[in-house]
């Protein structure tokens, strides 16, 4: 915290160090190795994307992050401390597959949840979501109840809900898998601009190469029996990116690289 | 249009059914009045009727039938006449009359209202247990289920003779044996509600380091909502008998049990069955108006079942 006064030193500060990390669910039938020796670090800053088949344990690295897993061996430190430290200072916000949102509260009441589990007074409550709900660009939306937005808005309001509190890491599980690619497009231009806005650290869960290479700084390609990492991939595109981007050649290159990362974790398998 | 045309044609159905059945069931008593009347019946001695079956005497003395459907004390009332009498029992009857079916009917929703209260309480408490203690889990529920296979009319005497050796007696008896009946349903639906929240909405309140009482308030209980109007609309219906059954055994000059003890002491067929039917009318009445409060809070919550 000291050098904060250059970007650069802000950068590479790691906010997420995994050593050995090993995970064995136990199964009836039998152990499942779900992840296994898995060393990474994510710095300050960074948007990481976790690519791999099913059974990658993609979903359970960000779980571990979260303290919603805890590991079988190994460290894993989440701003210094602990995932279950971490969590009581409540360093992450989660988005899940599904919206989640409660049918039985406006969206306004949705993003207000964590702020009033967390005893954020009533005036603060508003203004944070107002805030958010301009971050994620629902502003007018408060009032509306979940039934009334389309998958694509109920989504932008599960983030809005996720960045309502102070937290400095965003996980995210898929957030745009059940979406269509119209939208998901859309929502990636978006999560970007607000990921730039607000200087969060992302790790974020996909199945889509394309995805994970338009919007990571750095991808991390996984693959499974046992879930483990294969190749770590440092992004080189800029960090201004439009759309277009994905027809340039360093983004195919990436790509590729992606997709050799991914059959190279298959092959061993067959 | 189409649905209240089948709605009447079962209903006129059910109805023609019934003045069917009256016929063989009351004609013997109409031959044995007929005959003490000096009319001429075959065959022409009670005794020898008394051999042949009901559907012969009908064949052989069709002019009776009609009378089969206007007797005092016929074995099975016609539907007008038990029609009749709960007009009779209720509009022309001051509520206040020992007559009224009203003023007995209220007795009884008392009761029950008080048993419902009790029961929906006990249920809500047990299944909040259950819910948050794999001990109450254990402990509690074999015996909530042991206790719905022992029949409510064995029970009920000793429920009220204990209490009433320790003093208890009036209304809270009857409303212990509805408490009785309707908490099971609260505590099934109830705990199943509980635990309808999936994995993820769990897991989010984890990641906000939530407290077990802020998921029980703010995720938990409106969760449960729905499964608890589904369990209420069964535990009113059980309260209602649960009153009922428990008015049978004290002899209570008042309620609609009294009422259908009485018309059975007396042979008042007509009686049991206009009590019966203002029993029935009432577990109607009292489940529509919860379902109508359902829709209304869970339109409300945007759940809208």
């Amino acid at each position: 915290m000291t050098n904060e006064t250059t970007p650069q030193a802000s950068s590479s500060q790691a906010v997420v160090e995994a050593r050995d990390l090993n995970l064995v669910f136990e199964t009836n039938d039998g152990p499942v190795q779900a992840l296994k020796d898995v060393n990474l670090t994510i710095n300050k800053g960074d948007f990481v994307s976790f690519i791999g088949p099913s059974g990658c344990g993609k979903t359970t690295f960000l779980r571990v992050m979260a303290a919603l897993e805890h590991p079988t061996s190994g460290s894993i430190t989440v701003n210094g401390m602990t995932p279950d430290e971490a969590r009581q200072k409540r360093a992450y916000g989660y988005v899940f597959q599904a919206a989640g949102l409660y049918p039985w509260r406006s969206i306004a009441k949705n993003i207000k949840l964590p702020l009033e589990i967390m005893g954020y007074s009533k005036e603060e409550q508003d203004k944070r979501v107002a805030q958010v709900l301009d971050l994620v660009e629902l502003s007018g939306f408060g009032g509306k109840y979940p039934w009334q937005l389309s998958g694509g808005m109920q989504q932008r309001a599960s983030i809005a809900r996720a960045l309502a509190f102070d937290a400095d890491i965003l996980l995210m599980d898929e957030p745009f898998g059940a979406l269509d690619e119209i939208v998901r497009d859309h929502l990636n231009e978006q999560l970007l601009k607000l990921w730039a806005r607000t200087d969060k650290t992302i790790g974020f869960v996909t199945h889509s190469i394309p995805e994970a290479v338009y919007l990571s700084t750095k991808i991390v390609v996984m693959s499974p029996r046992p879930g483990r990492i294969t190749d770590v991939i440092e992004s080189t595109l800029p960090k201004e990116r439009p759309l277009d981007i994905r027809d340039s050649q360093e983004f195919i290159d990436i790509a590729h690289r992606v997709r050799e990362g991914l059959r190279a974790g298959h092959s061993d398998d067959a | 249009m189409k649905n209240i045309l089948a709605v009447l044609t079962v209903v006129a159905a059910i109805i023609a059914f019934w003045y069917a059945a009256c016929v063989p069931m009351n004609i013997k008593g109409v031959l044995d009045q007929a005959e003490r009347a000096g009319a001429t019946v075959t065959p022409a001695t009670a005794k020898e009727r008394r051999d042949m079956g009901s559907f012969g005497l009908v064949a052989t003395n069709t002019f009776a039938i009609a009378d089969t459907w206007a007797q005092d004390r016929p074995r099975l009332p016609a539907p007008h006449q038990v029609a009749v009498e709960l007009w009779k029992t209720t509009v022309e009857k001051k509520i206040t009359s020992k007559r009224s079916l009203i003023y007995h009917g209220q007795v009884t929703l008392s009761a029950t209202l008080l048993g419902f209260a009790i029961g929906t309480g006990l249920g809500i408490l047990l299944a909040v247990g259950i819910v948050h203690s794999k001990v109450m889990d254990m402990s509690v529920m074999p015996w909530a289920i042991v206790s719905q296979t022992i029949p409510i009319i064995a029970l009920a005497p000793m429920i009220i003779v204990v209490l009433y050796s320790i003093g208890v007696q009036g209304i809270l008896p009857k409303a212990i044996i509805s408490a009785y009946l309707s908490f099971f349903p609260v505590v099934v639906g109830m705990v199943k509600g509980l635990r309808s929240p999936d994995h993820m909405q769990l897991d989010l309140l984890k990641t906000y380091n939530a407290s077990t009482s802020q998921g029980f308030w703010k995720l938990r209980l409106p969760s449960s909502l729905p499964y608890l109007f589904a369990s209420l609309k069964i535990g009113i219906a059980a309260s209602l008998v649960g009153a009922i059954v428990g008015e049978l055994p004290t002899g209570a000059v008042a309620g609609l049990g009294a009422r259908l003890l009485a018309g059975s002491y007396y042979g008042q067929t007509v009686q049991i069955w206009s009590a019966l039917f203002a029993a029935a009318i009432l577990a109607a009445l009292l489940v529509a108006l919860l379902g109508l409060i359902e829709r209304l809070v869970l339109k409300r919550m945007g759940m809208s079942a």
